[in-house]
């Protein structure tokens, strides 16, 4: 495929630490999978799939042999369908509808088939044929260069509209590049996948920030059109004494260190405050990374836990351990300067409501390092400028079929709409918007 | 434990379980293993004038992830002397007397070259001969092999010149690459045959590899028709058998071959009248040692039917086919789907809208299967996340499960063969309170 349009340099001190979770098949193993495959009509699990892949017509293309028809079925409808077929929650999504399960059988292997193909489609050089030869006039904006706007820049782009992609960071992937747990997800593969967006003549930008009414003046002045995805702002500050401490470093800052700037320094004792899907996949990089004790810290129950019931599983088998029912108060440091413990009090199991503190119940966790994961805060600021665009709750509001929101110009879709999901529903949302878009020039133009 | 031993046209083995002339009975250290693994007899690998073979020689078919299910060769007989062979055939009869072994012949079309082989043979101590008339490539072209099974005048009168000689029991052994199987029979019975072996392998090319386009076995860049065999060919094979127990003029003892790996396929030739049964392709795929199951299970399956020999239920099957002028015109079946086992992945549906009769609905309408698809494309479906979707319940209730409209299905069977869950599509009977009636009748009017 040439060399890749972003610079980046791999580590292998990190390939040596985050092997595959899930590892590639070979083409016997993928073929004998493939040919398990009942081939089901109107088949659940594409049903099931954000992008409705058409998931039995590319696993029997895997069985007739015919791998690249196969990646291109899948990209067909899922442009970023070698960064899903790694990072998305199989379990509750395809694979937990395969019919197999209700025959008591293992679920087909849907991801690690789906990887097989991408795999076999970007070893051979990963060139997408575009959709239509047609160009059009009009220019799309894209604003953030995560899954959302690369699949809404990808469908535009496929159809012969001008694209760019603003990313205020140095790479574009977006959490594919910044913030998936490497053993799923390794961050030269998520910018190869981009790279193959590019060379649609997909431009992109980086560095650029949108910050104020003059800038969305001069975007709404070059483009017809622009994407928000944007996706969630920055994690959400710990608020307790001691939280300013350099040795407290946020989830998402803690996984982009070491997946994108080589930093692999973690501490030996480390608690991750919070216990949804990016709670663990920090907390298992810090295992990873060498700490010998990780502890989640989670103010609720086991009942309660927030993170899919597979990641849970996987935390345990990583060596990472639990503390329910306690919230943090406060960081202890010696006076040297490092992190001594997490001072939390006990709460009251009362059953579902909100739970309440102790009195007198507080106690220490060591610790040298704190990492919160209490969620990210949406980036409002920049939404509140755009004219007239409707927030519920922090969310753009928008119709759901075509992403389109309540002002004409702007369409949005990914985290920044649906609060935080998966990759693979910032993808459908993404391409829904791209096809609203061009649908709407084109009606514009027969109008 | 039901008896297996048996007596097949006067030769007297262990079990029916034969291996059949091939590979694994190529040299008498095969076949004494074999003997060791349980086999009853075996059909020595054909002794003739030795050959020169080529590199490669084999080709199969895979099929939905397994192995062979069709092999392919272009070998041809025995490539070792003829003394060699006869020397080693008298080695396993003094160690293995009670077992059979059987020489596969294949001489030259001259009286005095068979008169000779067959003396030969059975001083050796073969307990019977097997004339190869069916071998379909290589041999065929020097006017051996099927160039005579292919002939009924040839067959007859090698057969006559076999019989004039021999004092041990001749099998025929018969090729399928013909129109009418048992015109060949008929002349090996009036040669005078004591019995018939069918079928051998079928022509066959397997298939091309699509980088080199070159067809397989590849031997230097060309490749030659070859003879096809295994689990592809026992529907063919099983219709031969029947075919020849079925005519007068062709009757008489058969040893089956075609495709038989496991018990239940030799059930299978036993019961359409076979008395031995023999296998190649399995014994290649799997080695001697698949011969335990087939002796158990076979025997395990007689005791639960009651049958004490292997004459107890030798062509039972038989008269359970007929033509289809005497198949009864009123009898009715119709499909039933239990909800409690669907798994839901409507494959009868699209089999009876695109295959059949467009019987089977979804969702209680008769809707096409595009206008399905379409309306699943277009649902928007999103992660189900446990923090944004607490309490939210997934999908509701299973409803995939297809229903049949017992008026128009026809009683095809189709659904129930794509189904992949057992017993959750049974074929049940409809009273029709129509007398039975055959094409027959109605052809000439008359009904039971």
């Amino acid at each position: 495929m040439g060399t890749l349009p972003f610079a980046f340099q791999d580590s292998g001190e990190i390939a040596r630490r985050f092997p595959d979770l899930h590892p590639a098949f070979d083409s016997n193993e993928a073929l004998t999978e493939a040919n398990r495959c009942l081939n089901c009509f109107d088949a659940p699990c594409a049903a099931a799939c954000p992008t409705h892949i058409d998931v039995p017509r590319f696993i029997k293309k895997i069985a007739s042999c015919n791998v690249t028809g196969s990646a291109l079925a899948i990209l067909d409808a899922n442009i970023l369908g070698a960064s899903c077929s790694r990072v998305c929650p199989v379990e509750v999504l395809c694979e937990g509808a395969c019919v197999m399960l209700r025959y008591n059988k293992q679920p087909i292997a849907i991801g690690r088939l789906q990887r097989h193909a991408m795999d076999h489609f970007f070893a051979r050089g990963g060139r997408l044929p575009k959709k239509s030869t047609a160009k059009r006039t009009q220019k799309i904006a894209c604003i953030g260069a995560g899954p959302a706007s690369l699949a809404c820049a990808a469908e535009l782009a496929q159809q012969g509209f001008a694209v760019t992609v603003m990313e205020r960071r140095a790479l574009p992937g977006g959490l594919n590049t910044y913030g998936v747990a490497e053993y799923k997800l390794r961050a030269p593969d998520s910018l190869r996948e981009v790279a193959m967006i590019a060379e649609l003549g997909v431009e992109f930008r980086f560095g650029v920030s949108i910050e104020t009414e003059r800038d969305l003046a001069a975007l709404e002045q070059e483009y017809d059109a622009m994407f928000l995805g944007i996706g969630l702002g920055a994690m959400h500050e710990l608020r307790i004494p001691g939280a300013e401490h350099p040795d407290v470093v946020d989830a998402l800052e803690f996984i982009a260190q070491y997946k994108t700037a080589g930093n692999l320094r973690v501490g030996s004792n480390v608690v991750v405050i919070g216990a949804g899907n990016t709670a663990i996949d920090a907390a298992n990089a810090a295992r990873r990374l060498g700490a010998v004790h990780v502890t989640i810290v989670y103010r609720r129950t086991e009942r309660d836990l927030p993170a899919f019931g597979f990641e849970y599983e996987h935390a345990k088998s990583e060596g990472v351990s639990f503390e329910w029912l306690a919230q943090p108060v406060a960081i202890h440091t010696y006076p040297a300067g490092r992190i001594v413990s997490l001072e939390c009090v006990r709460m009251n199991d009362d059953g579902g409501a909100v739970p309440t503190p102790i009195a007198g119940s507080n106690f220490h966790v060591l610790c040298d390092m704190v990492i919160p994961a209490i969620g990210q805060a949406p980036l409002i600021a920049l939404l509140e400028q755009c004219r007239g665009v409707q927030l519920t709750m922090g969310r753009v509001e928008v119709d759901r079929a075509t992403g389109r929101t309540s002002h004409p110009k702007y369409y949005a879709g990914g985290d920044c709409v649906n609060g935080g999901r998966e990759v693979v529903d910032a993808v459908a949302d993404g391409k829904r918007a791209g096809v609203a878009m061009a649908n709407s020039f084109e009606a514009a133009m027969y109008a | 434990m039901p008896e297996l031993a048996t007596t097949f046209a006067g030769i007297r083995c262990p079990n029916p379980f034969w291996l059949a002339s091939a590979p694994p009975a190529n040299c008498g250290e095969q076949v004494m293993r074999a003997f060791d693994a349980g086999w009853g007899g075996a059909v020595w690998k054909t002794i003739g004038e030795p050959i020169r073979n080529v590199s490669s020689r084999y080709s199969s078919i895979d099929w939905n992830g397994q192995r062979m299910m069709g092999l392919n060769n272009i070998e041809l007989i025995s490539d070792r002397p003829i003394e060699t062979n006869l020397r080693e055939i008298a080695e396993v009869k003094k160690r293995y007397p009670k077992h059979a072994v059987i020489a596969s012949l294949m001489v030259e079309s001259k009286r005095e070259a068979w008169h000779e082989i067959v003396a030969r043979s059975e001083d050796a101590g073969a307990d019977g001969l097997e004339l190869n008339f069916g071998c379909p490539h290589g041999m065929s072209e020097r006017g051996m092999g099927s160039a005579v099974g292919q002939v009924p005048e040839y067959t007859e009168m090698i057969t006559g010149w076999v019989k004039e000689k021999a004092r041990t029991p001749v099998l025929v052994k018969l090729t399928p690459n013909i129109t009418d199987i048992r015109q060949i029979a008929r002349a090996a019975k009036r040669g005078g045959a004591d019995g018939l072996s069918a079928i051998n392998t079928i022509n066959s090319i397997t298939g091309i590899d699509l980088d080199t386009l070159e067809p397989r076995p590849n031997v230097d860049g060309l490749s030659s028709h070859g003879g096809y065999c295994g689990p592809a060919v026992k529907p063919i094979a099983l219709n031969m058998v029947h075919q020849l127990q079925n005519d007068e003029a062709s009757r008489m003892p058969i040893s089956g071959i075609g495709g038989i790996g496991t018990w239940r396929d030799a059930a299978e030739f036993i019961l359409l009248g076979c008395g031995t049964v023999q296998v190649c392709t399995a014994a290649m795929h799997y080695g001697y040692r698949i011969v335990e199951d087939m002796i158990d299970g076979l025997g395990n399956w007689m005791r639960e039917k009651g049958f004490a020999s292997i004459e107890d239920f030798r062509g039972l099957s038989a008269p359970k086919l007929t033509d289809w002028n005497h198949l009864n015109l009123n009898f009715k079946i119709v499909a039933r789907i239990h909800a409690d086992k669907c798994i839901g992945c409507e494959l009868c549906y699209i089999a009876c809208w695109d295959g059949a009769h467009q019987c089977i609905h979804l969702n209680g309408s008769q809707v096409a299967p595009p206008a399905i698809e379409t309306a699943s494309r277009a649902r928007i479906t999103v992660t189900p996340i446990p923090k944004l979707d607490r309490g939210a319940s997934r999908d509701g209730h299973f409803s995939r499960v297809p229903h049949v409209d017992e008026h128009e299905c026809v009683g095809c069977n189709l659904c129930a063969l794509v189904c992949p869950v057992e017993g959750c599509i049974t074929m049940e009977r409809v009273e029709s309170h129509l007398p039975r009636q055959t094409w027959e009748d109605l052809v000439h009017g008359t009904s039971h």
